[in-house]
């Protein structure tokens, strides 16, 4: 954020300030206006409470909240994950087959043995594509296969659990409010993973490197391990994204976590990250997240084939990267 | 006079093999599938006390190969500009039900239609990529999902389904009690693809473009129809592909060729055609098809449980990839 701040100082002298943050982050700023304007069409189909929704909504959407942000950090260094969703999956049977029985205090750190396994994986994924100079999308299909894997081998059959105060995490509210858990964790997620790290060097090297692997390797930068960092990162919020699962869905199950793949690469794009490496942040594709959820319960609310919301979504993701090409290229002549 | 100058010292015994490597990347492979095939033959003597290298396990083979090897060729094709393309799968399931719904009006019928939903589906994923610049990733990404929500819809509703023969012939019988009629048709498509590739100008063009979009253009390649004719003709294969696999099952399904999909990719990859584009070609993928299958026979063999199966095929992706890689990057 900072360098990219001074580049466009440099471009916006004498322009005001509200124009060039506009500029900067016009499109995670639109992404949020989108879903904010979906939830009162939303409200106007439901029969349910307000805060019911809100519930239901958050909840629905938190595995898919981690895998965009899993996902988003590794494209903006430059890469692309499509172990996500298998890497989640697997810690998704690890957690159930482990934490059944277990009292709370023992599933939380439990939980924090699932993340540091979730941040070696991709340690292991990022070294694999440093060492063996193999395009990232060669390996992590490939990993797909092996966490996948890995993870029928922990659990075949779909079951597991965990105990009830854990489900409550993410499925009640905060005190006696009406601020859903689930919401809550991930924007905690945010502010104590990413928010810090991005202020620090290791996290403007993650942009740099991103955004042009020559130059920053030039001004200094160890790219092997910015690059290594950026799929451990990724691992962690896989590794959250599996914990989810375990919370939202009660059991472990070996295939839960097939749709995030390619669910968490829409989010991304939608959330303003471009494929490319080095544009984006968190907080777009957290947005795009729960518009891609929330639509889906509209779909359903209204009562059409459930079906066709995978056709709508199809649809509204070539839209939008047809619409965003579009603009940026305008913008930039 | 000490002694002579570096360059004029006869190449060493490694660099030299290097070379030859570097120069004939596909012999690496055909190590490779020799190794998995005595590998697969010394395991089923011993396990079943019979070869396993028959004329009759050859030609299962090459049946059970020859769809992945038509998907695979549109992968290839597409890979070289650049591009991947994840809706194959859709793409040939689509060809599939839409071969068995004309199939009620006549063969000729059916099949046309499957045709034609693979190059439709192929082209708009070429519009997308080539006009609108959309990234390939994103773009058959969207389209694959549209295309199973539509699918979905489609498969739910009863309709009247009939195989034309033909495809059921060319599906699962053999001739001459060994070929495999689906192998003859893989055949010609290779022909057609390998030659093409190397000896006609749009095969190089394919190759110019994925190697260096912009030089292309401003060599007066209109590189936007090269992409949309290489997603179209991707598309056709797909369908191809559906069709076999429509002739095997005999029954269109909604995962019919969902299990295709990533082995598409890995079999390009295998192949030795860089995911970045502008180098490699079918002749590789060929081989890719090929040790994927003989892997996936041999690991049933072994008796190996899925997830067995899963973290094999997921290493073997990587390493073969790395030591292609190695073996083949000139200092």
């Amino acid at each position: 954020m900072t360098e990219a701040a001074t580049v466009a100082a440099h471009e916006y002298r004498g322009v005001p300030a509200w124009r060039r943050n506009l500029r900067l982050h016009g499109w995670t700023i639109g992404v949020w206006l989108v879903l904010l304007a979906m939830i009162p069409y939303w409200r106007s189909l439901s029969q349910q409470s307000f805060s019911f929704d809100i519930q239901a909504l958050a909840i629905d959407a938190l595995p898919l909240c981690f895998a965009a942000m899993a996902q988003a950090v590794v494209v903006i260094s430059g890469g692309i994950d499509l172990s996500v969703g298998s890497l989640m999956g697997l810690m998704n049977v690890l957690s159930a087959k482990h934490m059944m029985g277990m009292s709370f205090r023992e599933a939380i750190v439990f939980s924090l043995v699932i993340l540091l396994l979730a941040a070696l994986a991709g340690g292991l994924t990022g070294l694999v594509i440093t060492v063996t100079r193999i395009p990232d999308i060669v390996v992590t299909l490939g990993m797909l296969f092996v966490w996948y894997g890995v993870g029928l081998w922990v659990m075949e059959i779909p079951g597991g659990g965990a105990p009830q105060q854990f489900f409550d995490l993410a499925l009640g509210s905060v005190g006696s409010t009406v601020i859903p858990g689930a919401l809550v964790i991930v924007f905690v997620a945010l502010a104590v993973l990413w928010l810090p790290i991005r202020r620090l060097r290791s996290g403007l090297s993650i942009y740099a490197v991103g955004s042009n692997r020559n130059a920053a390797y030039l001004s200094g930068i160890n790219v092997a391990r910015t690059r290594i960092g950026a799929y451990m990162l990724g691992g962690v919020f896989a590794g959250l994204g599996g914990l989810a699962l375990t919370a939202t869905s009660g059991i472990g199950d070996p295939n839960s976590g097939s749709i995030y793949t390619l669910n968490s690469v829409a989010a991304v794009v939608l959330g303003g990250v471009s494929l490319l490496g080095g544009v984006g942040g968190l907080i777009g594709p957290i947005a795009a997240a729960y518009i891609l959820t929330l639509s889906k319960t509209v779909l359903l609310i209204r009562g059409t084939d459930p079906n066709y919301a995978a056709v709508y979504q199809g649809l509204l993701i070539i839209l939008v990267v047809v619409v965003g090409g579009l603009l940026s290229r305008k913008t930039h002549r | 006079m000490t002694a002579a100058p570096e360059t004029l010292q006869p190449p060493s015994r490694v660099r030299e093999v290097q070379r030859f490597l570097t120069d004939n990347p596909v012999f690496i492979l055909v190590l490779v599938l020799v190794a998995l095939f005595a590998v697969t033959e010394i395991v089923n003597r011993h396990q079943v006390g019979e070869p396993f290298v028959t004329w009759n396990q050859i030609s299962t083979m090459l049946l059970v190969a020859a769809p992945l090897g038509m998907i695979a060729g549109g992968q290839t094709l597409v890979m070289l500009t650049g591009g991947v393309d994840l809706s194959v799968a859709y793409t040939a399931t689509a060809a599939a039900f839409a071969i068995s719904w004309q199939g009620t009006n006549g063969t000729f019928e059916g099949i046309l239609a499957g045709v034609l939903v693979g190059v439709g589906i192929g082209l708009a994923n070429g519009v997308g990529v080539g006009i609108f610049r959309v990234n390939p990733l994103v773009m058959t990404l969207g389209t694959s999902s549209v295309i199973f929500g539509l699918l979905s819809i489609y498969a739910g509703r009863a309709f009247e389904k009939v195989v034309p023969d033909v495809v059921t012939t060319l599906g699962r019988e053999r001739f001459l009690d060994y070929l495999p009629a689906n192998t003859l048709l893989w055949i010609g498509v290779a022909a057609v693809l390998v030659l093409g590739l190397s000896y006609t100008g749009y095969g190089r063009m394919l190759y110019a473009v994925g190697d260096n979009p912009v030089a292309s253009r401003l060599a007066g390649v209109r590189v936007w129809q090269v992409l949309v004719a290489a997603y179209a003709l991707c598309g056709l294969l797909a369908a191809l592909g559906g069709l076999l696999l429509l002739g095997f099952t005999n029954n269109p399904d909604l995962s019919l060729a969902t299990p295709y999909l990533l082995p598409s990719v890995a079999a390009v990859v295998i192949g030795g055609t860089s995911i970045l584009g502008g180098w490699g070609g079918y002749g590789g993928t060929i081989l890719g098809v090929l040790i994927l299958t003989v892997l996936g026979s041999l690991l049933t063999l072994l008796d190996a449980e899925e997830w067995e199966r899963q973290v094999i095929y997921g290493s073997i992706i990587i390493v073969l990839t790395a030591i292609y890689a190695r073996a083949t990057r000139s200092d």
